[in-house]
């Protein structure tokens, strides 16, 4: 697992696609930060997380009453449904993006008209390796969701900027920080990293340790200093 | 000097680059201005000179690492970063917290708040030229300064709480402290009021600059005072009650035109609600440990969760995904309310003159240390 | 000989020392007044109180490295500075200080008119300050500037129109006698050419709040962003002998002079015990401390409210007080 290729990363991103090895000690970055992490091979490092726990809801649950018209409105949109400590999540099919953004807005019982936050998160083992993150709000009836799209290395989204203007910051910042492509966007340039910045610091396989000018001079300088025990090892 | 002019003459527009060292600028924000004259046409907000990647960061660094991270945000308001991160991380974790703990939070991020005001009132009022008012501000702001030292020892990254509660209870005296400052406080305002409130030359400087409709105001996603100068009624401490807001009475001002102004008395008015909450949280504090049971090793399961507070800015969000394996956060996001409200600044300032222009930055109230992370 | 160059001459070399050396002290007390408004103490290293300060503010900016940006026009640069000081200190050669001729060095018929006229040569050399530094900031300064002068120039002078009616003279000194034969100072004859002359006076010496051509907080500096050394410092100097020459020129034409308050009541008389020139120098330190007191006060206009202000309110207030003023002085 840990030396899976990173399909797609190379075209993308030429810096950090140098050293595959180095590249696959990163990618199980969050799992792997107590222990495994000095040596490569000896213990077979923990499987890095496929993907979201995206807990389904308990059936006794109840719904929140906008769930209905949404899917009569837009059958098939509704994916899956998660809830966790209460936050709803629905999951929508990138494609149907759109129509589902102005649906909520719309709609008289849900009227999401506040796009709160607009964020992805990147889990490298799966195949659709993305999930760019919605959390909407309600000003009028005071009610939270998140929407969630899967998607693929290299596949691109419905821009949501035309139905809430706050999404063009939030998701330039997306596509900064993941490589995440917005079609439709009007203005998506790096907005956090210098313009012409290689890669995407966000993602998992991003190195954490120096720059990427440092990977890209000695990358067994890197290597060395990456396995070298870590000092702030805890427990 | 928008008129039409000869042809004789040039009448190209003047591209002019303000910061990123900019006094007025408030840190390291650069915006590229097309003038015509000194009417700006179009504006380009350019942002990320301070980006230290604590989103990064935050993914390599223990659970409770990360509240110090947290602190280097929104610099001037630390304690309600804190706040919000050990929210939610709570909400999460579904840790309850005790009482008195949410009370001394509560109070704390009131404090902080009035901090940030005070620094934003002083600045703002600067940057329109009335450089009183910026040390009067700063004055009561280091007495605030003070009660946090001591509380915590540091007087502005203060990593005042923890999981689960508060690593320490307040000192004997604090709140008398506390009590004595709210006083001096109310005492205070008037003042900066007789300096700014009714002076024409504020008015005129501020009245009708930067309208933005609350219908506008939600759809760019602003929040905080810009979004309740709007007229637009949204307030986490009401909305979704947190710490222990459920528990205070307080009024949320609204504006109604939505331009500086009533932005200006928005934040004046949310001093006195602040005193009101901090009055109320310390005659009610109750009895007890300030720390809940928190497992020794704070490992989440697996899940996600946004929780949001109400920070001085406005709406600061915490974004959290935990694999259930790891001590660190699988994808720590953060909502900077300064983000977001910086965004409302191109179409704030499009058609006003380059001394608006200052006017406006001030007014919503950034801090790019949190707004590049 | 000795009556008309030598002594004219001395009088030159103290006057012009006294002013530079007055001037350096403002600094010290601008910083000191607006300290204690913002409660705070002001400079106070620099010998006892910190007085020594207004000594070592000109030895550090002569000692400074002397900056001339690459693309600057040079001459221009060097000479905007130049131009911005000579007329503010050549103004004083007409301000009379005291009421016995030691006190002033020339009194000329027109002295009023050569007042206006040589102050507003003081503003091209912010006008080509900034348009000499060849940056975008400072041109924007300039430009407001010159448009701030335009507006400020009219208002003001069309306001001294009725003063002159009033006195039925362009003599500084003759202002002032005639004054003390109608036993009131102008202050109280005309009330409203006295406030408008104020104001204007604010915002042709670029005080706050009509600081617009400066602006640190907009224009980052504005007409001197590129200046350094002794350059910035004679612009420095310009505007607070300005400052000096405003707040002498208002004495002279609305608090009398050097005359004691209501030089008509006789019981007063004993009041004239103190000598003239400290009853002027008296008044004009009022009027400076007002100066310091409104840039602690207020926040700063906008460019087009302050061109507003110019040609709305003030000059057509400025043209009916000369209306008015003309009437009463063929009735009366």
């Amino acid at each position: 697992m840990a030396d899976e290729p990173k399909s797609g990363d190379k075209t993308r991103d030429p810096r950090s696609g140098g050293p595959q090895s180095a590249l696959g000690e990163a990618a199980p970055e969050p799992a792997a930060a107590p222990k495994p992490k000095p040596k490569p091979k000896p213990k077979a490092p923990p499987e890095a997380p496929k993907g979201p726990a995206d807990q389904p809801p308990a059936d006794d649950q109840e719904r929140p009453a906008y769930f209905g018209g949404f899917e009569k409105a837009l059958p098939g949109a509704m994916e899956q449904v998660s809830y966790w400590v209460g936050d709803w999540t629905i999951i929508v099919p990138a494609a149907a993006l759109l129509e589902v953004a102005t649906y909520l807005k719309g709609s008289d019982d849900g009227s999401f008209d506040y796009c709160s936050d607009i964020t992805a998160t990147d889990w490298p083992p799966r195949e659709k390796r993305f999930d760019v993150v919605y959390c909407l709000y309600s000003t009028r009836r005071r009610h939270r969701l998140r929407l969630k799209v899967k998607l693929g290395e290299g596949e691109s989204i419905p821009s949501v900027t035309s139905v809430w203007p706050a999404a063009n910051w939030l998701e330039r910042e997306v596509w900064d920080m993941f490589g995440v492509n917005f079609s439709g966007h009007p203005d998506l340039r790096r907005i956090l990293m210098p313009d012409d910045w290689q890669g995407h610091p966000q993602r998992k396989d991003y190195p954490l340790e120096g720059p990427g000018e440092f990977l890209l001079e000695s990358p067994m300088e890197w290597l060395r200093l990456r396995n070298l025990p870590d000092e702030a090892e805890i427990e | 000097m928008a008129t039409e002019a000869s042809p004789i003459f040039d009448t190209d527009e003047l591209v002019i680059n303000m910061g990123p060292q900019h006094p007025s600028t408030h840190g390291v924000l650069r915006i590229v201005l097309k003038l015509d004259g000194e009417r700006v046409i179009d504006a380009d907000v350019v942002i990320g000179y301070i980006h230290r990647g604590i989103e990064k960061l935050s993914e390599n660094r223990d659970w409770t690492q990360i509240i110090l991270l947290t602190d280097r945000m929104d610099y001037v308001a630390a304690a309600t970063n804190n706040l919000g991160y050990c929210e939610t991380v709570e909400k999460l974790m579904e840790i309850e917290v005790p009482r008195r703990a949410r009370y001394i939070r509560t109070v704390l991020a009131e404090l902080q708040r009035i901090a940030s005001h005070c620094l934003w009132l002083g600045t703002h009022a600067m940057d329109i030229g009335a450089m009183t008012v910026f040390l009067y501000a700063f004055r009561e702001r280091e007495l605030i300064l003070d009660l946090f030292e001591d509380y915590c020892g540091a007087r502005l990254t203060y990593n005042s709480m923890r999981i689960g509660g508060l690593p320490l209870d307040i000192p004997t005296g604090w709140d008398n402290k506390v009590r004595a400052f709210c006083d001096l406080m109310e005492s205070k305002i008037p003042e900066y009021e007789e300096l700014l409130t009714n002076n024409r030359i504020w008015l005129e400087r501020t009245r009708g600059v930067g309208v933005i409709s609350g219908e506008d105001a939600v759809g760019l996603g602003l929040c905080g005072p810009p979004l309740r100068g709007s007229g637009v009624y949204r307030d986490v401490r009401k909305d979704e009650p947190y710490a222990a807001y459920d528990e205070f009475e307080f009024d949320v001002p609204l504006g109604t035109n939505g331009d500086t102004y009533d932005r200006y008395l928005i934040r004046l008015e949310e001093f006195k609600q602040s005193i009101r909450i901090i009055r109320q949280g310390l005659d009610g504090m109750p009895e007890g440990p300030v720390m809940g049971k928190v497992p020794r090793l704070i490992k989440p399961k697996a899940g996600e969760t946004y929780h949001a507070i109400e920070s001085p800015k406005g709406e600061l969000g915490y974004f959290i995904v935990s694999d259930g394996r790891a001590t660190n956060p699988y994808r720590f996001r953060v909502r900077p309310p300064s983000f977001c409200n910086l965004q409302g600044l191109r179409p704030l300032i499009v058609g006003h003159l380059v001394a608006d222009v200052v006017t406006l930055i001030g007014t919503i109230d950034v801090v790019l240390g949190e707004v590049d992370r | 000989m000795i009556e008309t160059i030598v002594i004219p001459l001395l009088k030159i070399a103290v006057l012009l020392n006294a002013v530079l050396v007055s001037v350096t002290f403002m600094t010290l007390l601008e910083r000191k007044v607006i300290a204690w408004a913002q409660s705070r103490l002001g400079p106070m290293r620099v010998g006892p109180y910190g007085v020594l300060q207004a000594i070592a503010d000109p030895i550090k900016l002569i000692l400074k490295e002397d900056i001339t940006p690459v693309k600057a026009d040079r001459m221009m640069f060097t000479l905007a500075p130049i131009i911005s000081l000579v007329p503010a200190l050549v103004v004083f050669a007409v301000v009379p200080f005291g009421g016995d001729e030691l006190f002033y060095i020339t009194d000329i018929n027109v002295g009023l008119l050569f007042i206006i006229s040589v102050t507003s040569i003081g503003v091209y050399g912010i006008i080509l300050a900034g348009w000499a530094s060849n940056s975008k900031y400072p041109l924007l300064a300039s430009l407001r500037a010159s448009a701030q002068l335009i507006s400020y120039e009219i208002a003001v002078t069309m306001t001294l129109v009725s003063v002159i009616l009033t006195a039925g003279t362009l003599s500084m000194v003759g202002i002032v006698q005639a004054q003390q034969d109608s036993g009131l100072w102008y202050g109280f004859v005309q009330p409203v050419a006295f406030v408008l002359v104020l104001i204007g006076g604010l915002a042709e010496t670029n005080r706050a709040p009509f600081d617009m051509p400066e602006a640190e907080q907009e224009l980052t500096g504005g007409f001197h962003t590129e200046y350094s050394g002794m350059r910035f410092a004679l612009f420095f100097l310009a505007e607070y002998a300005n400052m000096i020459v405003i707040s002498a020129v208002v004495t002279v034409l609305f608090w009398g002079g050097w005359l004691r308050p209501f030089p008509s009541i006789d019981a007063l008389a004993f009041l004239d015990l103190i000598p003239s020139w400290i009853w002027f120098f008296g008044k004009m330190f009022v009027f400076l401390y007002l100066f310091i007191w409104i840039r602690a006060t207020l926040p700063r206009y906008r460019y087009d409210q302050l061109m507003r202000l110019g040609w709305k309110v003030l000059i057509p207030i400025a043209i009916g007080n000369i209306v008015v003023t003309g009437i009463a002085k063929v009735v009366l």
